[in-house]
C-alpha cells in the first residue's frame, strides 16, 4: 500500500511521463481511499491545464512583477519602429 | 491551411495588426517581461526592439487566431530562446534551497499528509481574475531558482525532457523529482494565498 507521500510523487510524475502499469494500479487504489490525495491530484491537474490553456495570462502577470519601461527607452523604441515603418 | 485562411471572411472580431500602435500598446508589457527574464535593461530593450523589427518583417505570418499581443509574445519568446542559446541562462548550478525536499515538512514520518490539501472552491473562476494570475506568478517566482527554472521550461515554455535536462545538467529522474518538489511548493503557495478558508463543510 502506498503512503500519501509516495502517492504524491506518482501523481506529479503521472503529469510528466507515462506511469508503469503497477504504478498506475497502486495509485488508483490509493486515490480511491484517500481524499487529501484525490484533492492533490485534482489541484495539480488544474494548475497544469491553467498554464497550458492561458499562457498569455501568466506572461502578463509575470511582466507586472518588473518595473515599468522608462520613458526614454519607450521613446527610443517608438523612434526606431516608426523609422522602420517609413521605409 | 493557406486555402482555409484565405477563405475566411474578415470580421470585426478577427484581430488585426496595427504596427504604429505596437510600442504604445505592448512596449511596456514586453519590456517588463523581458527584464524579468534577463535582468538587464539594455539587453531587454534590445530584445524588445528586435521583436518588433522581426514582427514587422513577418506581418504575413499573423494568422489572426491569437491577439496581436500574444503573437508578439510568441516572437519575443523565440528571441529569448536565441539569447539563452548564445549566452546561457542565469541559473545557479548550486542552489541549496532547491535541494531541500519540501515533502519533509508536508508529510509525517509515516508518510501521511501533515496538513492535507483543503478543497479549492471555484478554481475555474479564479482563472478569470487578474489577481489570481499575479499570485500564481508570484508563487512561481518565489520557488528556489533551479526548481523555478525547471518548472518554467517544462510546464510553461514547453521544452522537452532532453532540452530541460541539458539546460540544467540534470538526469531525467532528477527532473521528475524537481517538478514534484516545485508542484508541492506551488500548490501550497496558491492554497495559502488564494484558496484558503474555502474548505468544504
Amino acid at each position: 500500500m502506498l503512503t500519501c507521500k509516495q502517492a504524491s510523487e506518482l501523481i506529479s510524475q503521472g503529469l510528466d511521463r507515462e506511469l508503469q502499469w503497477s504504478e498506475r494500479v497502486g495509485l488508483r487504489l490509493h486515490l480511491m481511499m484517500c481524499r487529501p490525495c484525490s484533492r492533490y491530484a485534482r489541484q495539480l491537474n488544474f494548475i497544469q491545464s491553467a498554464l497550458r490553456q492561458h499562457p498569455e495570462r501568466l506572461d502578463e502577470a509575470e511582466a507586472l512583477l518588473s518595473p515599468p519601461i522608462p520613458k526614454e527607452r519607450q521613446k527610443r523604441l517608438e523612434t526606431r519602429i516608426s523609422k522602420e515603418l517609413r521605409q | 491551411m493557406i486555402f482555409f485562411s484565405s477563405l475566411r471572411a474578415p470580421s470585426d472580431s478577427t484581430p488585426t495588426l496595427e504596427p504604429k500602435q505596437w510600442v504604445a500598446r505592448h512596449g511596456d508589457i514586453l519590456f517588463r517581461y523581458t527584464l524579468g527574464r534577463v535582468r538587464n535593461p539594455d539587453l531587454a530593450e534590445n530584445l524588445v526592439q528586435e521583436t518588433f523589427l522581426s514582427a514587422l518583417k513577418s506581418l504575413d505570418g499573423f494568422s489572426g487566431n491569437s491577439s496581436e499581443r500574444t503573437w508578439l509574445f510568441g516572437i519575443l519568446k523565440h528571441k529569448l530562446m536565441d539569447h539563452y542559446r548564445k549566452s546561457g541562462r542565469e541559473i545557479p548550478t548550486d542552489d541549496p534551497d532547491s535541494a531541500v525536499d519540501p515533502a519533509n515538512a508536508l508529510f509525517t514520518q509515516r508518510g501521511h499528509w501533515a496538513v492535507g490539501p483543503v478543497n479549492w472552491s471555484d478554481p475555474e473562476g479564479a482563472l478569470e481574475s487578474e489577481a489570481f494570475w499575479q499570485i500564481l506568478s508570484k508563487c512561481l517566482s518565489n520557488l528556489p531558482k533551479r526548481l523555478q527554472a525547471c518548472f518554467q521550461m517544462w510546464e510553461v515554455d514547453g521544452l522537452d525532457t532532453q532540452e530541460v535536462c541539458k539546460e540544467l545538467s540534470m538526469t531525467e529522474t532528477n527532473l521528475w523529482v524537481s517538478l514534484h518538489r516545485a508542484r508541492l511548493k506551488l500548490r501550497g503557495c496558491l492554497e495559502s494565498n488564494w484558496f484558503q478558508d474555502t474548505e468544504e463543510k
